[in-house]
């Protein structure tokens, strides 16, 4: 498969938002979310409850596909940072590790260059962690160790969700 | 693919509905959200011209409830229909768990729904995926139309494999929830399966 499943646990998952944290204080950001490329909100932290998240992952994810697609066609690999400025609030959208997507949400507090700075070093400590994650997730498949919940599920379990 | 947060205790999948132009994909989409309590979805966004037609996707997030204590989520996307958008639907693809193919029934329409089905597998191969090995369903959309083919013909057209199908009239919603149960069914098994 071109894009093998994310699995997140709970030790990454506490060191990713410890990194995002640290980001949003030192950018002096409102709002700080990871994005898997597929759509799916990994985490957010900051002022999120003011945002509908899950619709912004979707977008990003797909603002993101598209601007992969104009760089092909122009012969890049990808474009790894994307930048939105509005009126208020600004957008820095990045690549980190390849395949997770951060967004940073800055208003006049703070500003670009300092974002893309403090961005810079956050992404290689994030992308340290997914490829711990990504490694840790093949050992356990391939250990056959597996605490999934979904292996033992019945057709009733299935059933049920739609009753 | 789908993505599983053991710390979050959630499961995310993703469900692309296929198919030409004007087919009733976003009318499946509709129809769902229009009958799903609100504490079960989320907003749907539509990426469409100002003619109502698809630009980019749909996509519209569903809460089904839990199993074995894990929140399962689908995420339901659209792609655009028309020919011209293949580089966007090819990009809508990625990462998807489960594929609904969505035929026009009309009689005018069965070539394009042929094209689309090819476009849809020659799409998929290019992501890394196979239509034969994805959780895939097909709905035959329209079924109240006067100039329909029968279900038979569509079925030796559009459904060689014999993948679970079902007839809907999307714009009524007859048909559409059992769509989606299928096609939710199959990822499940195949997550299943998987580990």
């Amino acid at each position: 498969m071109s894009n093998p499943q994310l699995v997140m646990y709970d030790e990454e998952f506490k060191q990713i938002n410890g990194v995002i944290e640290k980001l949003l204080r030192e950018a002096n950001a409102k709002v700080i979310f990871l994005v898997d490329k597929n759509g799916q909100l990994i985490s957010g932290v900051g002022e999120t409850e003011r945002f509908d998240t899950t619709s912004l992952a979707s977008l990003t994810a797909g603002n993101i596909a598209a601007t992969g697609g104009l760089a092909k066609l122009i012969g890049e690999k990808e474009f790894s940072i994307l930048f939105h400025e509005g009126e208020k609030d600004n957008l820095h959208i990045s690549i980190v590790g390849g395949r997770v997507i951060l967004v940073v949400l800055f208003d006049s507090r703070s500003s670009l260059g300092l974002v893309r700075l403090r961005v810079k070093k956050a992404s290689d400590e994030l992308t340290a962690i997914f490829e711990r994650l990504m490694q840790k997730a093949e050992e356990k498949e391939k250990s056959g160790e597996s605490d999934f919940p979904f292996a033992e599920i019945t057709d009733d379990d299935i059933d049920n969700l739609f009753s | 693919m789908s993505f599983i947060n053991y710390a979050s205790r959630e499961i995310n999948c993703k469900i692309v509905y296929y198919g030409p132009g004007l087919c009733g994909k976003t009318t499946n989409l509709q129809f769902v959200y229009q009958k799903t309590a609100t504490e079960a979805k989320g907003k749907m966004i539509s990426l469409a011209t100002e003619t109502e037609r698809t630009l980019f996707f749909d996509f519209l997030p569903l809460a089904l409830g839990e199993i074995r204590g894990f929140k399962t989520r689908f995420h339901l996307y659209t792609v655009p229909g028309q020919v011209f958008y293949d580089a966007s639907r090819k990009l809508i693809l990625k990462g998807v768990d489960g594929v609904v193919f969505v035929a026009d029934s009309q009689e005018e329409r069965m070539e394009a729904n042929i094209e689309s089905v090819e476009n849809l597998r020659f799409n998929l191969q290019e992501q890394g995926y196979d239509l034969d090995k994805l959780p895939y369903v097909i709905q035959y959309n329209k079924r109240d139309l006067p100039n329909i083919v029968s279900v038979d013909e569509l079925r030796r057209e559009l459904n060689p494999t014999g993948v679970p199908d079902f007839e809907a009239c999307a714009a009524t919603g007859e048909g559409v929830f059992e769509t989606l149960k299928a096609i939710a069914k199959l990822i499940l098994l195949e997550l299943k399966k998987g580990k």
